[in-house]
């Protein structure tokens, strides 16, 4: 990798060239200076939270609930007893915990800045793409620096916008589900989130209103010690469809950055929700991530989870399956290289009869990358006729490679039945060995068989997705072998 | 004795005073031991009761973990339950701390020098044997005060030394009685198997009256040395009142054998620790445990499968059946150390629900740090099949005799792997007569 003192210039580094895929292994690693106009300092304290409360003139209710969850964030201990201890590493008061451009989200192309734009080219997305993509709503730092609703979706009755906007034009949609799917004190981090958060999605479908092209969010961190906490609210209401689509890039700095985002699902009754990840932060980034879904009566909804980057990825997206016949599913892809540990997994909470989940997770280790599975199957007492069914698989390439997986499945009374399996193994030596013989070299036999291992799960991914999981997977396995 | 700590505060029971007591009446054991046992009592006083934050005690019932007002008995007692009897090489009873049957090994083997003794005794004649391999490997899986406290009061037990090359071909019994109530039983169990020795051991523990209140806490070193082939058999039948640890650490070495198989039975609340260590290159152990949880009783079992070196393999299988409001807990780990290439291990859980008021956690893990490895775990839980109950019925067995078939069944996969088909005969027995109560 380029040396990273010296990215600070606008000046982008030398393009290097991929010789296996043609891609360019310095996406991400580059920064564009930008004027910082409203910045809370770092550190976090009852000031810091009042502060952004003010920039974005919210109602006292809302100051209140953030006040309550920082007494709650500080009160909690880190959940070293069960997680890595690499959570100790976090200096919170080394963090900025808020900043933005001070401008409201755009609504054309044209309003966005140059430099902003810039920077989403570097991404790698083509102005004509995006124009193309249905509401592409672009997060720049905190604070949404371009949104653009698709008219079809807008004529549909679709409401898209950032939280900070949601919570002004729609307070009492909010209102009646923020919080509810994920509350305050779940866990450290959403604690965290609930006190400090700005930006991320708020989505409403009408009812029966099925969207037909995903709606799409580009995330990135573009300051040094900065934190990210995204609010994502996604509301499908009665019959309803939406595809949500998330990717993140991140420029690699030398000291350690925090994204801890809350992301909400509510699937009321036959509503199907497909909320789509591709995490690929940049090495020094803490990436502690809260998701959870509700599913009413007969409603569906699909987490599907690719975590490429970061240092410490903790993220289990879960499923409240909360009426009869609810289905749960969680698609997770990881990938772990040296300094990364990806530690993942799904939680199922049935609720209801006849509820349905399934998980499958499959991992890949390199180098001295981590990757654990961790999950939660419960289903209570007297509930009939539910199922999970929970896949693990773990590849490990090289011999100094970890993996770990803790799945805790209760299950209570005799009318209900759940299965979980999980298996470790390396790639074939016979399978690299044929493909030498056809002419591959061993790297590109490498990323050939890992590719081949999560092919069925990079599948479900919407076309663009799949394919730039294919390159991101040719890029790790770079070196890998050999 | 006038150094000892005086910093338990239990008004009754296994108290500073009482521990004295116990140290007295054994002046004439080696210094060592008893060294071990103050140690043992001091980092007894030390460690504090499990948490709600200590994950090995994840999903435990820890309210129940009261050891206060528990007394050593004194006197063994006339009420030695009858177990289901079979061909063995050699017997020890205990009843309430004391030595009140004993067959002697044939004189064959005693003359090719194996031993077995009561620990007392072996201590007195074979105390370097016994310091060797006395906790040499912990089983560190969460029930370390337990532990403490097995050492520090443990006065039975047996210990089963077999030299190199000799084989015993029927199996040897301990058996261990509790009676009276409020009564405390602190069993430690030894055997070490010497390079290609061979050996089967069957330990019962049992309690005399069915719903008197116990304590136990027992804990096994078992050693297999190369080439070695140990069988251990736990049956564990205590009191619906007792609260049972059991912490077991099995050492497998190089191209050694070791099959260890716990059925489970009594107990209100009981947890049963087994940690196998796979020490050198070809050995390989088998974990098995059957479990029939009825009533309210909870069932908690937590394993541990280290891979240290390269070529082993593990395969462990832990069945339960549920009945009533019933609980267990399975927490099972498989650790591949970094130098443990070749290594393949494999872990299930299956859980059997009978009841729609049973709880069942299973708690499968997995930490593999080498890669060219195979390793996989299964976890289910689910009733009796309907298609197979169907087709019993369909064959005009009454449906409460089809389950029946079909509990045992699910058993049977588990009580074949022993060789001994008397031993399986005497163990179904067992099984029948939980199931039938």
């Amino acid at each position: 990798m380029a040396d990273l003192t010296d990215t600070h210039t606008l000046e982008a580094p030398a393009e290097t060239v991929n010789p296996v895929s043609g891609i360019d292994q310095t996406r991400g690693d580059f920064q564009y200076k930008v004027d910082y106009a409203f910045d809370a300092g770092t550190g976090l304290n009852e000031d810091t939270v009042r502060y952004i409360s003010n920039v974005k003139k919210e109602a006292p209710w809302l100051l209140d609930f953030r006040l309550k969850a920082l007494k709650k964030f500080e009160s909690m201990p880190m959940p070293t007893h069960w997680a890595t201890k690499d959570l100790e590493n976090i200096n919170f008061g080394k963090i900025r915990y808020y900043l933005s451009q001070g401008q409201k989200p755009k609504r054309t192309w044209d309003e966005v800045p140059d430099d902003i734009k810039k920077t989403f080219e570097r991404l790698g997305i083509p102005e004509q793409e995006r124009k193309f993509l249905a509401g592409v709503e672009a997060q720049f730092d905190s604070e949404a620096a371009y949104s653009n609703i698709k008219e079809i979706v807008a004529k549909q009755g679709v409401i898209f916008v950032n939280s900070t906007e949601g919570l002004r034009e729609h307070p009492e949609l909010f209102k009646k589900f923020f919080g509810k799917v994920i509350p305050t004190g779940d866990n450290k981090f959403s604690a965290l989130n609930s006190a400090v958060f700005s930006g991320g999605s708020f989505i409403y479908v009408p009812k029966g209103v099925k969207v037909a092209q995903p709606l799409q969010a580009y995330f990135r961190i573009n300051a040094e010690n900065f934190g990210q906490f995204e609010r994502t609210l996604i509301i499908a209401d009665e019959g309803a469809e939406v595809t949500y689509m998330e990717g993140c890039t991140a420029p690699k700095f030398s000291t350690s950055t925090l994204h801890s985002a809350v992301v909400e699902l509510v699937a009321l009754k036959g509503a199907k929700i497909q909320y789509i990840t591709v995490q690929n932060w940049a090495n020094n980034v803490f990436n502690l991530v809260t998701k959870r879904a509700i599913a009413h009566e007969d409603a569906e909804v699909k987490w599907i989870d690719c975590n490429i980057g970061s240092r410490l990825t903790m993220k289990y997206p879960g499923v409240v399956l909360k009426g009869e016949r609810a289905r749960g599913e969680v698609i997770s892809i990881a990938l772990a290289n040296d300094g990364q540990h990806q530690d993942t997994g799904a939680k199922m909470i049935h609720a209801a009869n006849n509820t349905t989940s399934n998980v499958v997770s499959k991992s890949i280790s390199v180098g001295q990358g981590r990757s654990t599975y961790r999950g939660m199957v419960h289903i209570p007492k007297h509930l009939k006729g539910c199922k999970n069914n929970t896949e693990c698989d773990a590849l490990l390439i090289n011999s100094n490679s970890r993996t770990d997986t803790y799945p805790a499945i209760t299950v209570r009374g005799d009318k209900n039945s759940t299965q979980h399996e999980a298996s470790v193994s390396k790639v074939s030596e016979e399978l690299i060995f044929y493909m030498q013989q056809r002419g591959l070299t061993e790297a590109q036999a490498m990323s050939l068989s890992v590719n081949g291992f999560i092919n069925d799960l990079a599948s479900q991914f919407p076309m663009e997705y799949s394919v730039e999981l294919k390159r991101l997977i040719d890029l790790e396995m770079e070196g890998s072998v050999g | 004795m006038s150094a000892l700590p005086n910093t338990t505060d239990l008004s009754i029971g296994l108290n500073a005073e009482r521990f004295a007591t116990h140290m007295g009446q054994r002046a004439a054991l080696p210094d060592w031991w008893l060294e071990s046992k103050k140690e043992a009592w001091n980092q007894f006083n030390a460690l504090p009761l499990p948490t709600r934050s200590d994950e090995r005690w994840r999903f435990s019932n820890l309210k129940g973990l009261d050891i206060e007002g528990y007394l050593l008995p004194e006197e063994a007692s006339i009420h030695v339950p009858q177990l289901p009897d079979f061909a063995h090489a050699a017997e020890i009873t205990f009843s309430n701390r004391q030595v009140v049957g004993r067959q002697t090994l044939p004189p064959e083997l005693i003359e090719k020098g194996v031993v077995f003794a009561p620990l007392n005794e072996a201590l007195r004649d074979h105390g370097a044997v016994i310091r060797k391999y006395f906790q040499k490997y912990p089983a560190n899986l969460g029930s370390e005060k337990f532990v403490a406290l097995n050492t520090a009061f443990t006065a039975t037990g047996a210990v089963l030394y077999v030299p190199k090359g000799v084989e015993i071909n029927s199996p040897v019994i301990v058996q261990h009685t509790l009676s009276g109530d409020h009564k405390a039983a602190f069993p430690h169990t030894l055997v070490i198997l010497e390079d290609s020795a061979k050996a089967t051991l069957v330990e019962y523990f049992v309690s005399a009256v069915s719903d008197e209140v116990h304590l136990v806490s027992g804990v096994n070193d078992l050693h297999a040395a190369p080439g070695a082939q140990l069988t251990y058999v736990g049956v564990q039948n205590w009191s619906r009142r007792t609260l049972a640890f059991q912490t077991n650490s099995i050492a497998v070495e190089r191209d050694a054998r070791v099959l260890s198989l716990n059925l489970h039975l009594g107990g209100n609340q009981t947890r049963h620790e087994s940690h196998s260590r796979l020490l050198g290159s070809g050995a390989h152990c088998e974990m098995l445990a059957l479990t029939v949880a009825s009533g309210d009783h909870e069932f908690d079992q937590r394993t541990l499968q280290t891979h240290v070196a390269p070529n082993t393999s593990s395969n462990l299988l832990y069945k339960n059946a549920l009945l009533d409001q019933a609980k267990t807990i399975f927490s099972g780990l498989i650790v591949v150390e970094p130098d443990a290439q070749k290594t393949d291990a494999y872990q299930s859980n299956r859980n059997l629900m009978l009841s729609d008021d049973a709880a069942a956690d299973s708690l499968p893990g997995l930490e593999i740090e080498a890669n060219d490895v195979r390793c996989s775990h299964g976890a289910t839980s689910s009733r009796i099949d309907a298609d197979q109950l169907y087709y019993l019925q369909s064959r005009g067995i009454p449906a409460a005799q089809a389950n029946e078939l079909l509990i045992f069944g699910f058993f049977e996969e588990v009580l074949n792997k022993l060789e001994d088909q008397k031993l399986h005969a005497a163990l179904s027995t067992l099984i029948q007569s939980k199931i039938k109560t």
